[in-house]
C-alpha cells in the first residue's frame, strides 16, 4: 500500500512511520526533528487513539508505547504506511 | 564519620529523564524534600538541589533537573537541563555523576535520551522507575542484561515506595565513597554534539534490539489507557464529560463547605466573646478583635472551600487526566492563536498565576510564551475564592436551579468562565497585534492512567493548607494590624456623630479613593479594602472585616461578615466588585514574576495596565446594566 500522511490516517487504524519530513511548507524546521526525538521514527507502530470533533484535530496517536496529542499540521510532517487489519 | 568525608566537595548527583517519568518523585524519596509531583509533562521547570546522607555517612548533592526528550533543548525547561549536563551553565560545575531516570513501561521512547546521555562521557546509572506499574502490566524487563546491553548500572526503583529507592541509594553510596568505583563503559569520552536524523534512526534501532533482548518488546493493542480514552476523548461525550466534571467541582466548592465554614466562624465569634472578658477595654483589646480576629478570621473562614477546590485539582492531575482535558479544549486554544502547551501552564494558574507563569517555560515559542504569561493573571486564581465566595454568599440565594444545581456554585462556574473568556478574548488581540507564526504546537504527551496516590494528594492538600495559613498568620494579619491602626487614628474629634473610622486616616484615604470608584459603584469602604488586596487578593476580605468592625456602631462587631455587607451593598455594587475581581491586576508578587520571567519591566506594566482598563470598564458596564435593569 502507499504511503499517507498520518494526520489522514482513521480513528482506531494502525499504521507504521516510513519517515518524517517537513510537511507543510513554512512549518518550522525544528518541528519533524522534534517529532522523531518523540519516538516518530521509522518502523514505529502508529494507532490514532482519537480526533477532535468537527475540524477533526487534535489528534491522540499512540506510537510505540507512549501517546502524544498532535496538531493537524504536526501530524502532517509524518508519512506512515497503513498495517493490514 | 571519618576524615576522608570531611575531605573534599560532595559528589553533585543529576536526576535526568524524559519528562513525567518520575524523577521528582525519586528526588522527593532521595532527599525528602517535597517539591511538587503529578501525572503530566512539565511540573519541574527549574533545577531543584537537595541532599542525601548514605548509609555510609557521606553525603552527596541531588539535583532534579526539568524532563527533557533530547539536549537538543527546544524550550526554556529543557533548556536548564541541557545547561546543567554539559556544563554550560554559569556558576556550577558539571554533574559528577547521573542518574538517568526511565519509565519502566515506555522504555522504548526513554532509552533514546539513555543512549545519547551515554554520549556525554559521564558516569551514569539507569534507574528503571515505575516498575511496580511495569511488573502489574505484566512487563518483565532482566535488569542485569540490559545493564549488559547498554554498558552502564541498572537499578530498579519505585519512587512512590519508601523501600523503592533502596538500590539506588546503594549506588550512591558507592558513588559517594569513589566516584571511579562505579564502573562505566564510556572508553571514549567525546564532545557532545545533537544527533543527525540518521543517527537518531540508528539510536531507535539498537533499543529495539535492546528491548528484544530484555524481553520488553512487547506493544500492547490496546491498553486500558486506550480504552479509557476512547470515552475520555470522544468527540463528543469527552468535552461533555469535561462539562460534568468541571461543574461538579464548582458545586462541591459550595455545598461541602458549609459544616466546616460554620464551624470556623462559630470558633472565631467565640474567641472573640472570650477575649472580650478577658481582656479589658483598650486600644490593645479594639486591635485584637476588629484588627486581627475580624479581619484574619474572615479569611480563614475559606479554608475548607480552598481545600475542596484543590482536593479536585490535585486528583485531576494526578490521575493523568489534565493533559486530556487540554487535548479537549485544544480547539478553543488554538483558535485564540495560542500554543496547546498554554493549557496547562493556564490551569496551574488556577491555583495561582505564579506557578503558572513559571511553567510557561514548556512553550517553546517565545511569542506564544509571552501571550500565555500575559493572560495568566485572568485564571481565576485561589486567593480570589473567598471575595468570590463572600459576595457570592451574601448576595446570590442558596436556591436549587435547573436539576438539582445549585445557583451559589452555577454564579461561581459563570465567573470562572468569564476568567475564562476575557482570557481567550485577550489573548486574540495579542496575537493579531503581535503577528508570531502560524503554527503553534502542541506535541503533547498523554500519560498512563493512574489512580492517584493518597500520599500524593494528602501531601498536596497538606501544603495548600500550609500555604493559606501561613498566608493568614502573615502577610494577612501584618496588613490587618497596619489597617486597623491607619482606621483607628487619629481618634474622632469630641462631639463627632459617625463612626470612628470615618476621621482616621484610612477614612481619608478611602473617601479621597471613592471618588475614583463612585462611578463602577465602590463605597469607602470597599475603596479602602482595595489597597491592602494589592499584596494579596484575599487580604480584601480581611479588610472588609476590618472597616466594617470599626464602623459597627454598638451592634456585635465580631458577627459575620457577609449579612453586613448583603444589606450595607446594592446588588450592582456587589457584582461590579466581582467584576473588577475578575480583571483587576490585585497582586504584586505576579508582577514581579513576570517581571523576573520576562526579564523586562515593560511587560508588567502593559500587563497592570491593560488589567486597570478592563477592570474599570468591566466594572462600569457591570454596575450601570444592573442599575438600569433593577431600576
Amino acid at each position: 500500500m502507499d504511503s499517507m500522511a498520518l494526520n489522514d490516517l482513521a480513528p482506531g487504524a494502525s499504521a507504521r512511520v516510513v519517515s518524517v519530513g517537513a510537511g507543510e511548507a513554512s512549518a518550522p524546521q525544528e518541528l519533524s526533528r522534534r517529532l522523531a526525538e518523540l519516538g516518530f521514527l521509522p518502523g514505529e507502530l502508529v494507532r490514532v487513539v482519537a480526533r477532535g470533533f468537527l475540524s477533526r484535530e487534535p489528534i491522540a496517536v499512540r506510537v510505540g508505547t507512549g501517546t502524544f496529542a498532535l496538531r493537524r499540521f504536526e501530524a502532517a510532517c509524518v508519512r506512515v504506511r497503513p498495517e493490514p487489519v | 564519620m571519618d576524615a576522608l568525608t570531611a575531605a573534599g566537595p560532595s559528589p553533585l548527583i543529576a536526576l535526568v529523564g524524559n519528562p513525567n517519568c518520575g524523577k521528582t518523585a525519586l528526588f522527593n524519596r532521595l532527599t525528602g524534600s517535597r517539591q511538587k509531583v503529578a501525572n503530566y509533562a512539565g511540573v519541574t521547570v527549574e533545577r531543584k538541589e537537595g541532599s542525601l546522607l548514605t548509609p555510609s555517612g557521606r553525603r552527596v548533592r541531588i539535583l532534579d533537573l526539568p524532563g527533557a526528550y533530547s539536549l537538543d533543548a527546544l524550550t526554556p525547561d529543557e533548556q536548564v537541563t541541557a545547561d546543567v549536563l554539559l556544563g554550560r551553565r554559569a556558576g556550577e560545575s558539571q554533574p559528577d555523576f547521573i542518574v538517568c531516570v526511565t519509565d519502566a513501561t515506555n522504555l522504548r521512547q526513554n532509552l533514546r535520551l539513555t543512549l545519547s546521555l551515554k554520549r556525554l562521557g559521564l558516569p551514569m546509572v539507569v534507574a528503571l522507575n515505575m516498575s511496580d506499574i511495569a511488573r502489574r502490566k505484566g512487563i518483565v524487563i532482566d535488569a542485569s542484561r540490559l545493564a549488559a546491553e547498554l554498558g552502564v548500572p541498572v537499578v530498579t526503583t519505585v519512587g512512590v515506595k519508601s523501600s523503592g529507592v533502596r538500590p539506588l541509594i546503594e549506588v550512591l553510596d558507592r558513588v559517594a565513597a569513589a566516584p571511579s568505583s562505579v564502573a562505566v563503559d564510556t572508553a571514549s569520552p567525546v564532545t557532545w554534539r545533537s544527533p543527525t536524523a540518521a543517527e537518531l534512526e540508528e539510536d531507535q534501532a539498537q533499543v529495539r534490539r535492546i528491548l528484544s533482548a530484555v524481553g520488553a518488546d512487547r506493544i500492547d493493542a490496546a491498553t486500558r489507557s486506550d480504552r479509557v480514552d476512547a470515552i475520555l476523548l470522544h468527540p463528543v461525550i469527552g468535552p461533555a464529560l469535561l462539562a460534568v466534571i468541571l461543574f461538579l467541582v464548582f458545586q462541591a466548592v459550595f455545598a461541602w463547605a458549609q459544616i466546616p465554614m460554620d464551624a470556623i466562624k462559630a470558633g472565631v465569634d467565640a474567641l472573640g466573646g472570650w477575649l472580650a472578658t478577658v481582656v479589658p477595654a483598650s486600644s490593645f483589646r479594639d486591635l485584637l478583635i476588629d484588627g486581627v480576629l475580624a479581619g484574619t478570621g474572615s479569611v480563614l473562614v475559606f479554608l475548607p472551600q480552598i481545600v475542596i477546590l484543590f482536593f479536585f485539582i490535585l486528583v485531576l492531575e494526578d490521575s493523568g487526566y489534565l493533559p486530556r482535558a487540554a487535548f479537549l479544549l485544544d480547539r478553543i486554544m488554538g483558535s485564540v492563536g495560542l500554543s496547546g502547551r498554554a493549557f496547562i501552564p493556564l490551569l496551574s494558574s488556577f491555583a495561582c498565576a505564579i506557578p503558572g507563569i513559571m511553567a510557561t517555560r514548556s512553550i517553546q515559542n517565545p511569542r506564544d510564551r509571552l501571550a500565555t504569561i500575559m493572560i495568566a493573571p485572568l485564571m481565576t486564581c485561589s486567593a480570589r475564592l473567598p471575595v468570590y465566595a463572600l459576595i457570592i454568599s451574601a448576595f446570590i440565594p442558596r436556591r436549587p436551579v435547573w436539576g438539582g444545581l445549585q445557583l451559589q456554585g452555577v454564579v461561581l462556574f459563570a465567573l470562572y468562565v468569564l476568567g475564562v473568556a476575557s482570557a481567550m478574548a485577550v489573548a486574540y488581540v495579542l496575537k493579531r497585534s503581535g503577528g508570531g507564526t502560524r503554527f503553534q504546537t502542541l506535541m503533547l504527551e498523554l500519560p498512563n492512567y493512574h489512580w492517584p496516590n493518597l500520599r500524593t494528594l494528602c501531601i498536596g492538600l497538606w501544603q495548600r493548607v500550609e500555604i493559606f495559613l501561613t498566608r493568614v498568620g502573615t502577610i494577612i494579619l501584618a496588613l490587618m494590624v497596619i489597617l486597623w491602626a491607619l482606621s483607628s487614628f487619629p481618634a474622632p474629634p469630641p462631639g463627632a456623630t459617625g463612626p470612628a473610622i470615618q476621621y482616621s486616616i484610612a477614612g481619608h484615604l478611602g473617601a479621597a479613593l471613592a471618588v475614583i470608584f463612585r462611578p463602577i459603584g465602590f463605597n469607602w469602604q470597599i475603596s479602602i479594602a482595595l489597597v491592602p488586596g494589592l499584596a494579596a487578593r484575599e487580604v480584601a476580605v480581611g479588610a472588609l472585616g476590618t472597616v466594617y468592625a470599626l464602623s459597627a456602631t454598638g451592634a456585635d462587631v465580631s458577627s459575620a461578615l457577609a449579612p453586613l455587607i448583603s444589606h450595607s451593598w446594592s446588588l450592582p455594587t456587589a457584582l461590579s466588585l466581582l467584576a473588577w475581581y475578575v480583571f483587576a491586576p490585585q497582586c504584586l508578587s505576579t508582577l514581579a514574576t513576570v517581571r523576573r520571567e520576562t526579564n523586562s519591566w515593560r511587560y508588567p506594566i502593559i500587563m497592570a495596565a491593560y488589567q486597570f482598563g478592563l477592570a474599570y470598564v468591566g466594572s462600569w458596564l457591570t454596575f450601570r446594566i444592573a442599575t438600569a435593569l433593577l431600576a
